[in-house]
């Protein structure tokens, strides 16, 4: 009997301890540690382009975060992206004329959306709109425009003089 | 059964182990119902498979873990990506690694004592013995260590999991100073419950399955013999992996 005992307590173990495991794993290590339990508040952004924003990227003031994006849609009539971003109670002292802009992290990390705080005494209350927004940089529209202003300019290379010889027909 | 035929082709032999396999399997599944009778006969093979089986899958999944955390900390530094440390290890392990080590560890450690058992059982009439008694082996014997493979090897797996994180934590970060709120933060973006996690579940529930099936098949039906029974514990092994890794692929390709 003390060892049927035994047995039933290793066994008990053993599936508590699986489960707390698997449990660690889906809240502490997966995107729902994300959620957070507090209120939040809701606010609006417009951006022309959301370039590749997604939704819980997070909402960060001087590179901390303070909530998370949680709807993006397009606006039919003016087609612009209709970005909703939830921040949390906590953080309600954010003025009400900042910034939102849309950056990377790292060079080739997840977008965020920045907020620049402003100067006004009026904080963001929910329902408001930020109204100074930057769209994100798209690095494809910055190589094309370095490659076109380039072409531009004329300059000839170094290396390969008769590949200006065209130019200096026309 | 002991009639005289001719030699198979080995092709031809392997296609019949896989046939009686597959027909080993239907015979378990009918006897599954039967088999709750036993329902402590299952907690005690849930014991011996699983909790036996704890030190050495929470041993290795640390040391895994403490291996990723080193080489992709290497290796990612070179792009200057060492942020991204958390969410590669979370992501390899919970997708790939975890499930297929602890398969491979699950049927080094307990899928040849589940053979060795039941052959031996096997090899000393005691099977037969059950049968004249009126007890299905297949019920008492089989069932139960099917059961608990299906049962613990997700919970070894997500054990196993657990400490890989936490050996890559304590080299990424304690070791190599990578920042902890960036190791944590980047994971937590990147990972998904139901993408990673649960599918990393299934598939470790899967890879119970076959190996306790495989197992269970090869001391059911080895020859009586100690040789025989040494056969059956390596071809455990030797197959149990095959079919981890063959059947990972498989899984990964669907649920990709």
């Amino acid at each position: 009997m003390a060892q049927r005992q035994s047995f039933q307590i290793g066994t008990g173990l053993f599936i508590v301890l699986g489960f707390a495991a698997l449990g660690y794993l889906a809240t502490q290590t997966t995107s729902l540690a994300n959620y957070r339990q507090g209120d939040s508040y809701a606010v609006k952004a417009r951006f022309t382009n959301i370039g590749q924003l997604k939704l819980r990227a997070p909402v960060k003031v001087a590179g901390v975060r303070v909530g998370s994006v949680s709807d993006i849609k397009l606006e039919s009539d003016k087609l612009d992206a209709l970005v909703t971003l939830s921040i949390d109670q906590s953080y309600n002292k954010i003025p009400d004329d900042s910034a939102a802009s849309i950056f990377t992290s790292g060079l080739l990390g997840d977008q965020y959306v920045s907020l620049n705080p402003g100067g006004s005494p009026d904080m963001l209350k929910n329902g408001d709109e930020v109204v100074l927004t930057q769209s994100s940089m798209q690095l494809e529209e910055l190589i094309g425009k370095y490659l076109v202003g380039q072409g531009d300019a004329g300059k000839p290379g170094e290396k390969k003089p008769d590949a200006a010889q065209p130019n200096d027909k026309k | 059964m002991n009639s005289v035929r001719a030699p198979l082709s080995p092709f031809t032999a392997g296609l019949a182990q896989v046939g009686a396999c597959g027909i080993f399997l239907l015979q378990i599944l009918r006897a599954l119902p039967r088999s709750l009778r036993y329902l402590r006969e299952t907690v005690r093979q849930v014991f011996f498979v699983g909790a036996m089986s704890l030190v050495i899958i929470m041993t290795c999944g640390l040391f895994v873990g403490m291996v990723l955390g080193l080489q992709l900390y290497h290796t990612l530094s070179i792009f200057g990506g060492t942020a991204a440390l958390g969410t590669v290890v979370a992501l390899s392990l919970y997708r790939e690694l975890g499930p297929v080590v602890t398969a491979l560890l699950f049927a080094g450690r307990a899928g040849t004592s589940i053979t060795a058992e039941i052959g031996l059982m096997r090899a000393t009439d005691q099977l037969d013995a059950m049968e004249m008694m009126a007890v299905d082996p297949l019920a008492y014997v089989v069932a139960p260590r099917f059961l608990a493979g299906i049962i613990a090897m997700p919970l070894l797996a997500c054990t196993f999991n657990a400490l890989g994180i936490l050996g890559a934590h304590l080299v990424g970060v304690s070791w190599l100073g990578l920042d902890n709120g960036t190791f944590w933060s980047n994971m937590t973006a990147n990972v998904d419950v139901w993408e990673d996690v649960i599918n990393g579940v299934w598939k470790s529930a899967a890879f119970g399955a076959v190996c306790t099936l495989i197992a269970t098949f090869q001391g059911y039906t080895t020859p009586p013999t100690s040789e025989g029974v040494a056969y059956a514990t390596t071809r455990t092994v030797v197959f149990s992996s095959i079919a981890t890794l063959a059947i990972d692929f498989v899984m990964t390709a669907f649920l990709m």
